[in-house]
């Protein structure tokens, strides 16, 4: 017999047999008899009258079918889409350009290069018209307007908690402190970038769509919604997400592209590909970020905080793209308290248009979490400043209690489990914190830089319970279906969508564990929405804390059947029945036993009369909290006084995502995510100039991290499980890329802090730090 | 557009083709000869996923005219493996979860195998250095680290 490999086993991963032989199945990998490729013109101007689109050229090119152009979408009102926070986006514009490298027109061909030589050959007559690029001047009056639908460039204004006791703690503390952090625009930049395959079935009126989607039910909804108007309805509609090289939550919203695909499509009755380039992934796809954010935190001079106060200014770009939750314009943000016992709270955010792409996706982030973490861990840093204390000790001070939860924060949510001392402590004894605070000392002494930085996080994922979350109306649960087969093997589908995390290999755990079939006879399937339960998708931690919650409730659904006919088989009692993984006995009698193979043969050849044969059950999970994933980072950074670079020296992760399902892959999650915390930490941004043109389109201006670059992790771990989930698991795809940012800028700034410093913002470049010393006259020559 | 008859040797095996002067070595691979497990990640020789051995030599074959393959070897991911048994290379990166979502693993695998000719027991600068050239996404390295280094041991005792 098999062992089980249920939770707690590093089994190794069951999708590697196809990625190490080169055997995925990504987008680009299919081709269709009779495909034609899609490529996009693009706009150079970042805000500009479209006078004419001429054409003739580009179809005169041997091999180039057609050219669709905004006016030929507006025939069957699909010139524009929704977003999924209820604003509008062109798919193609009639006559209006509103950022740099927007969709223009699309040219069909019979391959790609033609398809190329087609997007060339269009010639486009552009009047530039004025173009406002920084949000805080968008908000000016007489600002260029972005969008003539409008009143203003504000999109929204959002504020969250109890206003009025906020101020008037500030008015009496004792402390405050201030500072403006801008977190900024960054792109997640996941190797394999978006497409499609559209293929329209004219005979039949129905339509597949393979594409790039980490939620590719939402997606099947969506296009139902907006193109019921052309007769296409929800059945004949079908989805399927293959393996998908990293998401990382860039594939989450609807781009133009595939909706051009699918209208070329139904147009030509031809498949159609679409595979974006690099320099379209980054100047046009969704970016993370982007939120100028000024903290206040108030409290007494012995280090208690009282309260904090956050006003973000939050750059959304032509139209708001962001994928949140619809009720959450500025996502979780509100979860800026931070691991912190603040008594009061306030925080607002305004939305705001300006000539740059759109979005606001969550960058490897649960909504908007990074940013308010990463505004808090600041702020902690600069509190205890002020008050003299050590920023560790601070923390202790003032950090949620263990015995405190549940525990319900100034902002309204309630924290489900924690115990930050013990994650902290663990983190300072890993890196010998009291030694590195010595060393620091004798160095400054020396006049050598060296800092210290910590981030003791609290994350907020697996959204969410439907009472407040959903996407376009879609709550926000997730699904598991299961199927026992005759054999004891099973089939168990999905309504989320792996990008890398491993789910054909931890889902079967979870189900090992609860049924006691080995996890390798579990066979696990995602992505196609005619075969997997209806969910909402994979992104913002919510796999694990959602359907992996769903995989455990069918799974004791299952459990529940079995054992009725465990107990028809062995004549007995079925409240004398006794569970063990694997297999039903007799309680006192342990030989007398029905292991769950030979119920599941039964239920297919010898089921009780009266009950329907078949072992298998679906559940969808509503969960009901979020889950509070924690941890402390401590980095140690030298800096360069020549030359500003900063170097990590060492970098401790303490993670406790509650129980672990399979320890390696969190590891690989862990190492994955602190990656994707240093690199906008030290490297990524993207900017543009007065005019609107991109800084960062490509990976020669874009900086992600290589393996030179990227620190040594050194890894820790707590468990608090989740008393909510069934499995007390919490999620951690994102934990690190949340945390980990904060811990490296307040190295940056602790070794800095006896010259005047209070703030660098990220990304902390060398130029960025050699600024900051010759500005205080400590470059090593000066 | 003038085309030109190239014979090129793809994983020890010969194949001839009619290409466009401008056709790419990676989309002669991937659309011409359905080999897609080499990925195309950024089209500015950056990213790595479309590194495969040419004459020997790792190269980024997204700036790589297939014309210039003419009378060349070249190595993909589909080489490694010989008779159905993984190269240990491909079993370093299975056993120490040196993958997660596999787009760049073939051209981090091609790049290992140049690496582990030169430096058959690399330190871990020499591995960080040598696949500096390809960049990952999901696993922040370490895990690669491990698994060319598991794959070295595996060679050494071969």
């Amino acid at each position: 017999m098999a062992e089980v490999h249920g939770i707690g086993h590093s089994r190794k991963r069951v999708e590697d047999a196809r990625f190490i032989r080169g055997q995925g199945n990504y987008i680009d990998d299919f081709k269709l008899p009779g495909m034609l490729h899609l490529d996009i013109v693009r706009s150079p101007y970042a805000h500009a009258k479209i006078k004419s689109i001429k054409t003739e050229k580009a179809l005169a090119t041997p091999g180039v079918l057609a050219v669709i152009d905004g006016k030929t979408l507006q025939k069957y009102n699909v010139h524009n889409m929704p977003t999924l926070m209820s604003d509008t986006q062109n798919v193609l514009p009639i006559d209006t350009v509103k950022y740099q490298y927007q969709e223009v027109a699309a040219v069909l061909a019979t391959d790609r290069y033609t398809a190329a030589d087609g997007v060339a050959a269009v010639e486009v007559d552009y009047d530039p018209l004025p173009v406002v690029v920084d949000p805080f001047k968008a908000l000016e009056p007489g600002a260029t307007k972005v969008r003539d639908d409008k009143e203003s460039n504000l999109i929204w204004h959002w504020e969250w908690g109890d206003k009025d006791k906020t101020n008037q703690d500030f008015d009496k503390a004792e402390v405050t402190v201030k500072e403006n952090i801008y977190i900024p625009r960054i792109h997640v930049a996941s190797i394999e970038t978006c497409g499609c395959i559209a293929k329209w079935d004219a005979t039949n009126a129905h339509l597949t769509l393979w594409m790039t989607s980490q939620a590719p039910h939402v997606i099947r909804t969506v296009v139902a919604l907006i193109t019921g108007h052309l007769g296409l309805s929800e059945e004949r509609i079908r989805i399927i997400s293959p393996d998908i090289g990293g998401g990382f939550g860039g594939k989450v919203p609807a781009y133009p592209g595939y909706v051009i695909a699918v209208a070329a499509s139904i147009v030509t009755g031809a498949p159609v590909k679409w595979i974006e380039n690099r320099t379209e992934n980054l100047a046009a796809d969704s970016f993370g970020r982007d939120y100028h954010i000024t903290a206040e935190l108030a409290g007494k001079k012995d280090g208690t905080l009282t309260s904090l106060r956050f006003k973000t200014i939050a750059d959304h770009g032509y139209t708001d793209a962001a994928a949140q939750p619809s009720k959450f314009p500025a996502g979780m943000f509100h979860i800026c308290t931070g691991s912190y016992d603040f008594k009061n709270a306030f925080v607002e955010v305004d939305g705001v248009y300006t000539n740059k792409p759109p979005g606001g996706i969550a960058y490897r982030c649960s909504f908007r979490v990074t940013e308010a973490v990463h505004a808090v861990e600041r702020m902690a840093d600069l509190y205890a400043r002020e008050v003299g204390m050590d920023p560790a000790e601070f923390r202790m001070k003032n950090f949620i209690k263990p015995e405190q939860f549940p525990y319900k924060s100034a902002l309204g949510w309630e924290y489900d489990s924690g115990n930050y001392p013990a994650a902290l402590r663990k983190a300072m004894d890993m890196i010998g914190y009291e030694g590195l605070r010595k060393e620091q000392a004798e160095k400054r002494a020396r006049g050598e830089f060296m800092g210290i930085g910590i981030s003791s996080f609290t994350e907020i994922v697996g959204a969410g319970p439907s009472k407040d979350f959903d996407i376009l109306g879609l709550k926000m649960f997730d699904s598991c279906e299961i199927r026992v087969h005759p054999t004891g093997k099973a089939i168990a589908r999905f309504g989320t969508k792996s990008q890398g995390q491993g789910h054909e290999t931890t889902y079967a755990q979870i189900i090992a564990e609860e049924l006691g079939i080995p996890s390798e006879h579990i066979k696990v399937e995602e992505g196609d929405t005619d075969t997997a339960p209806y969910g909402v998708g994979t992104y913002a931690s919510r796999s694990t804390p959602v359907a992996g919650a769903a995989a455990a409730i069918a799974s004791r659904k299952i459990r529940e059947k079995a054992k009725k006919i465990a107990a028809h088989l062995l004549e007995a009692n079925e409240d004398d029945l006794v569970w063990e993984t694997g297999r039903f006995y007799v309680k006192g009698s342990p030989d007398q036993s029905k292991t769950i193979q030979e119920i599941a043969f039964a239920a297919y050849t010898n089921h009780p009369q009266g009950m329907e044969a078949g072992l298998e059950a679906v559940d969808y999970y509503d969960p009901p909290n979020l889950t509070f994933p924690f941890g402390s980072y401590i980095c140690v950074v030298d800096i360069d006084r020549g030359t500003g670079e900063v170097k990590i020296r060492r970098f401790v992760a303490v993670d406790d995502c509650g129980v672990r399902i399979n320890p390696m892959i969190v590891e690989g999650q862990i190492h994955g995510g602190l990656t994707m915390g240093f690199a906008p930490a030290m490297m990524e941004e993207i900017t543009y100039d007065e005019n609107g043109n991109i800084h960062g389109a490509n990976f020669m201006d874009y900086l992600l991290p290589t393996a030179v670059e990227t620190p040594k992790w050194e890894l820790g771990e707590t468990v608090t499980p989740s008393p909510h989930h069934p499995i007390g698991a919490k999620g951690v795809g994102e934990s690190a890329t949340v945390g980990a940012p904060a811990a490296i800028a307040n190295a940056v700034v602790d070794a800095l802090w006896h010259l005047g410093v209070r703030n660098v913002d990220i990304p902390i470049t060398a130029r960025k730090v050699w600024e900051v010393l010759h500005k205080h006259g400590a470059t090593l020559e000066e | 557009m003038s085309t030109h008859h190239i014979k090129v040797t793809i994983n020890g095996k010969a194949h001839e083709a009619e290409v466009e002067s401008r056709l790419l070595l990676v989309h002669l691979l991937r659309e011409n000869l359905n080999m897609t497990g080499t990925h195309i990640g950024c089209d500015t020789t950056s990213c790595g996923a479309c590194t495969v051995l040419f004459n020997g030599k790792p190269v980024k074959s997204c700036t790589v005219f297939a014309v210039q393959a003419d009378g060349a070897e070249v190595r993909t991911v589909e080489g490694l493996a010989q008779d159905g048994k993984l190269h240990p290379i491909q079993e370093g990166f299975h056993e120490k979860h040196g993958l997660q979502c596999g787009f760049c693993t073939p051209g981090m695998m091609m790049t290992t195998f140049a690496l582990l000719e030169q430096y058959p027991h690399p330190t871990e600068d020499e591995i960080r250095h040598g696949i500096s050239g390809n960049l990952c996404r999901c696993t922040g390295y370490m895990n690669i680290v491990k698994a060319v280094q598991y794959a070295a041991d595996k060679m050494a005792e071969s």
